[in-house]
C-alpha cells in the first residue's frame, strides 16, 4: 500500500540513506523536496492527527533516498503539534542524515534552529534555499566560508528555480559517505571554560561513550534529559553532580538570569550574529526601504479597513463554493441518479436492487456530490495559507475571539460551517493548538449549514407567511452563530478549562503562491476525504437505507399491491402509493424507534413523525424534508416548496411544537458525513461521541424552553 | 516600569526583561524574542488587542497579554 510506506518494508540495501529534512516555518521545505523528487514520487502520508510526515522515496546515482518532510519548526522544542513531531522524529527515529533547510533572506533567525541541531551529533548538510531571492535582495552569503565557520557543509539552492538542487544531493552522499565531523559550536568564555572542565573530568574518568565528550558536557548543561538519564546511572555521577551545578551557577550569574534554556538562547543568538556578521554581505546601500510586505500590510492589517477587506475575501470565497461548486454537483448529482437507472433493470432481486441503488449509489452519491465545494473550498485555504495572509487574519480577528475563549482563527473554520460542516471541520486544521482546534470544532455545527436550509424554509413559510419567513430565516441563522459563541465560553470555562494558550505568531513574508504546491496538497486532500469519509458514509447510509426498509411487512404490501392495481386513476394510485411508503415506514426499525423514543419527546410537543424525521436527519439534514414528506402522505419525492407539505405540516403540527423542531434541526448533530469527518479531525471518535452528547443536550435542554415558552404565546 | 503593549506604534525599543512563564518564555525565545533583542513596534490590530512587531526581519504578532509581559527600554 502506497499510503504506509513502512521504512522496513523498503528494500535494505547498502546505498540507503535516510534524510529528515528539519526547518522552520515558510522556508520552503515542502517545495525543495517536490524539487528534489521530480515528478515520479511516491508521496505517502502517514499522519498524526492533523500534522503529516511525508515521506518521498527516490533514487539518485546508486542511492536509494528515503527523505522525511518534518513539519516546520522554530526551535527544537514541543509547543504545537507540529513541533512535537518534529522533536519526537529526530530524537527517537532512525535516520542517516539531517537536511536543514533555512531561508537565505533571513540567515540570523534560521540559524537559532540550526545552532540547537548541532548539538544533536548528527550528520548534517545546510541547505541555504531561496537564494535567488537573497541576490535579489542583495544579501550575499559565502556558502563555503560558512561551511568551514560551521564545520557544516553549506549548498545555496533555490527550490523555486531549481537551482543547486542536484549539488545538494550530492553533498548530502559526500557527508554520509564521509566520517563524522565534529561541528564548530563555539560559545562565550564563561561557558567554554565549563565545557572544558566537564570535558577533562570526563577525560580523567575515561568515560565510555559515542558521542564526543564536548558534546555530552554541552547536554548536560543545557538540561538535555536523555543525556542526564544516561550518565545518571553512571558511578561518576556522584562526584560530576556538584561540578554541574556549580557550572550551572557560573553561566546563570554570567547571563543574569534564573533560566539555564534562556541563557542557552542568548549563546546561541550571540554565536549566530557572529557568523552571520562573517558570512553575510549586504550589496545593497544600508539604507532601509519599506519591503512589500510591509507596504502590502499598510493596507491589509489597516486598523479600519482590513476587516473590512477580509470579509470581502470571505465573501467571494464563499460566492466560489457555493455558486460555481454547484454547477458540477448538479452533473454529479445527474450522474449518480443516471447510474442508477441503468443499473436498475439489470437486478432482479428487488432487496439486492434497494440496495445497491438506494443505499450505495445513493449513498456514495451523497458523498462524492460535496467534493466540489471541498475543492474549490481547500484552494481557497491553500491560496490564504501559501500567500501569508492568514496570519493577518488572526491577527485581526483574535482580539474579538479571544474574548469567547476562541481563536483569531477560528474565523474561517466557523464561517465555513455556514456552507458545509464537512469543510469546515476540515478547515480547522489551520488551528496549530489543540485545544484550540477541538474547541472550534465542537462548536462548529451551530452554524446552520446549507443542508438545514430546506428545513427552515418549510416550516417559515408554513407558520410565518412570506412576508416574515426571511426575517425568520436571518434570526435563525445568527442566533445559531450567538448561540455557537456563548456555549464556546461555557466549554472554554469547564470541558477546556486551563490556562489560556499564549498567542505568539509570525507574520510571515507575503509570497506568490506556487501552483504545484497547492495542486499537490488539495489533490491529495481530496483524494484522502474521498477514501476515508467514503467508506464511512457509505457504509452509513446503507445502514440508513437498511433501518428504513425492514423489516418488510409482507402483508401490507400485498393488500396494497392490490388497492393500487384496482385505482381508478393516477390520483388515487398515488395517494395508495404514498399510504403504503407511510404504513412501511412505521413499521420499519426506524419507525420503532420513533415510536419507541416518543415518551422521551413528548415534553417537546413532538410526535412519532416528527422523531422519526429528526433521526433520518441524522443521516442528512436534507432527509428531514423528505422524510417528512413521506409520513404527511405526499410522496416521498418532495422539496420545501411544496405548497401541499407545508398546509399539511401547519394543519397536524402544533405552532410550538414546530418552534422547538426548528430549535432541534439548528443545534443537533450536522449529519453522519460530517460526524465522521469530525471523528477524524479531532483524532477520535471518543470525541464524536461526545459532540453528539453535548448538542444532543443542548437541542433538548433549549427546544423544551422554546416548547414551553411558544406555548405560552399561541 | 515600560512594558511593550505601552508602546506606540513606530517605536524602536530593546528587551529588558521577559516576565513570562516557562513555556511562553521558551515560545518568544525560539522567536528571537530574548533579553538584549531590538523590536520595532509596526501596528495595532483594532482595540490593541493584538500588537505586531518587528524583530531582525521577522514580523510577530503578540497578543496584549502576552507584550505586557515583556519589559521594554527605549533605545
Amino acid at each position: 500500500m502506497k499510503e504506509h510506506i513502512d521504512p522496513k518494508a523498503c528494500p535494505i540495501i547498502a546505498n540507503h540513506i535516510k534524510v529528515a529534512l528539519v526547518g522552520q516555518p515558510n522556508v520552503g521545505k515542502s517545495m525543495l523536496i517536490n524539487s528534489v523528487s521530480n515528478a515520479h514520487l511516491h508521496v505517502g502520508n502517514f499522519s498524526g492527527v492533523t500534522v503529516d510526515k511525508t515521506e518521498v522515496l527516490f533514487d539518485y546515482k546508486d542511492y536509494h533516498f528515503t527523505v522525511v518532510d518534518l513539519p516546520g519548526t522554530y526551535a527544537f522544542t514541543d509547543y504545537t503539534i507540529e513541533e512535537r513531531v518534529t522533536h519526537d522524529y529526530l530524537c527517537a527515529e532512525d535516520y542517516d542524515i539531517i537536511i536543514n533547510v533555512v531561508d537565505s533572506t533571513n540567515l540570523e533567525k534560521n540559524l537559532q534552529l540550526t545552532s540547537e541541531l548541532l548539538t544533536m551529533s548528527k550528520k548534517m548538510v545546510i541547505a541555504l534555499n531561496m537564494s535567488d531571492e537573497a541576490e535579489k535582495e542583495g544579501i550575499e552569503i559565502d556558502a563555503t566560508y560558512m561551511s568551514e565557520l560551521l564545520g557544516i557543509s553549506c549548498v545555496k539552492v533555490s527550490a523555486a528555480a531549481k537551482t543547486g538542487i542536484e549539488e545538494l544531493i550530492d553533498t548530502v552522499v559526500e557527508t554520509y559517505t564521509a566520517p563524522k565531523k565534529e561541528p564548530k559550536l563555539i560559545f562565550s568564555e564563561a561557558v567554554e571554560e565549563e565545557i572544558e572542565i566537564i570535558v577533562s573530568y570526563l577525560k580523567k574518568h575515561k568515560y565510555k561513550a559515542v558521542n564526543s565528550y564536548r558534546n555530552i558536557a554541552i547536554n548536560l548543561l543545557k538540561n538535555n534529559k536523555k543525556t542526564y538519564e544516561k550518565l545518571h546511572g553512571d558511578p561518576i555521577w556522584t562526584e560530576l553532580q556538584p561540578i554541574l551545578i556549580e557550572a550551572s551557577k557560573h553561566i546563570e550569574l554570567h547571563h543574569d538570569t534564573d533560566d539555564i534554556k534562556e541563557a542557552f538562547a542568548e549563546e546561541y543568538a550571540a554565536f549566530n550574529r557572529g557568523i552571520v556578521t562573517e558570512v553575510v554581505r549586504h550589496s545593497n546601500d544600508k539604507k532601509e526601504e519599506k519591503t512589500l510586505t510591509e507596504k502590502i500590510d499598510n493596507i491589509l492589517i489597516h486598523p479600519l479597513f482590513g476587516i473590512p477587506i477580509f470579509l470581502f475575501f470571505m465573501w467571494s470565497l464563499f460566492q466560489l463554493t457555493f455558486t460555481i461548486g454547484n454547477i458540477p454537483m448538479e452533473w454529479i448529482d445527474g450522474f449518480f441518479t443516471w447510474l442508477g437507472d441503468v443499473i436498475a433493470p439489470t437486478i432482479s432481486n428487488d432487496d439486492v436492487r434497494s440496495l445497491v441503488v438506494d443505499g450505495i449509489i445513493g449513498g456514495v452519491g451523497a458523498v462524492v456530490l460535496f467534493t466540489p465545494n471541498i475543492i474549490i473550498l481547500f484552494i481557497g485555504i491553500a491560496l490564504l495559507e501559501t500567500t501569508g495572509y492568514m496570519s493577518r487574519v488572526a491577527f485581526l480577528l483574535d482580539g474579538f475571539f479571544h474574548k469567547f475563549g476562541l481563536h483569531g482563527q477560528s474565523f474561517i473554520p466557523l464561517v465555513t460551517g455556514f456552507g458545509c460542516s464537512i469543510p469546515a471541520y476540515m478547515s480547522a486544521r489551520i488551528l496549530k493548538n489543540d485545544r484550540d482546534r477541538l474547541l472550534t470544532l465542537f462548536i462548529i455545527g451551530f452554524m446552520s449549514c446549507g443542508a438545514r436550509l430546506p428545513v427552515y424554509v418549510l416550516f417559515a413559510g408554513a407558520f410565518f407567511g412570506e412576508a416574515m419567513a426571511g426575517n425568520v430565516l436571518f434570526t435563525i441563522y445568527i442566533s445559531g452563530a450567538i448561540l455557537g459563541l456563548i456555549l464556546a465560553k461555557v466549554l472554554k470555562m469547564t470541558a477546556f478549562k486551563g490556562v489560556d494558550e499564549p498567542f505568539v505568531m509570525e507574520m510571515p513574508k507575503y509570497r506568490l503562491p506556487a501552483l504545484k504546491l497547492i495542486w499537490h496538497t488539495v489533490l491529495t486532500q481530496t483524494i484522502m476525504y474521498l477514501k476515508k469519509a467514503g467508506t464511512f458514509i457509505a457504509g452509513a447510509a446503507m445502514l440508513v437505507w437498511f433501518l428504513s426498509n425492514y423489516p418488510h411487512n409482507e402483508t401490507l404490501e400485498r393488500l396494497y399491491a392490490t388497492k393500487i392495481e384496482k385505482a381508478v386513476d393516477a390520483k388515487e394510485k398515488l395517494h395508495f402509493e404514498n399510504e403504503l411508503a407511510q404504513k412501511e415506514l412505521e413499521s420499519s426499525y426506524l419507525g420503532r424507534i420513533g415510536k419507541l423514543t416518543e415518551p422521551i419527546f413528548a415534553p417537546l410537543g413532538f410526535d412519532w413523525k416528527m422523531n422519526v424525521a429528526l433521526q433520518t436527519g441524522l443521516a442528512a439534514k436534507e432527509v428531514v424534508v423528505s422524510t417528512l414528506g413521506v409520513l404527511y402522505s405526499i410522496g416521498g419525492d418532495v422539496d420545501e416548496t411544496s405548497k401541499s407539505l407545508a398546509d399539511n405540516i401547519r394543519q397536524n403540527i402544533p405552532f410550538a411544537s414546530a418552534v422547538a423542531f426548528i430549535v432541534v434541526v439548528m443545534t443537533y448533530l450536522p449529519c453522519l458525513a460530517a460526524t465522521t469527518v469530525f471523528a477524524k479531525e479531532a483524532g477520535s471518535w471518543r470525541y464524536a461521541v461526545y459532540l453528539f452528547i453535548f448538542t444532543s443536550i443542548v437541542a433538548y435542554v433549549l427546544a423544551f424552553f422554546a416548547y414551553r415558552i411558544a406555548l405560552v404565546f399561541s | 516600569m515600560n512594558n511593550l503593549l505601552n508602546c506606540h506604534k513606530g517605536c524602536q525599543v530593546k528587551v529588558k526583561k521577559i516576565n513570562a512563564e516557562y513555556n511562553l518564555k521558551q515560545r518568544l525565545i525560539s522567536f528571537g524574542v530574548m533579553k538584549g533583542a531590538e523590536l520595532e513596534v509596526l501596528e495595532h490590530a483594532p482595540g490593541k488587542k493584538t500588537i505586531e512587531i518587528k524583530i531582525g526581519k521577522m514580523r510577530i504578532a503578540l497578543r496584549a497579554q502576552e507584550a505586557e509581559l515583556i519589559e521594554v527600554e527605549e533605545v
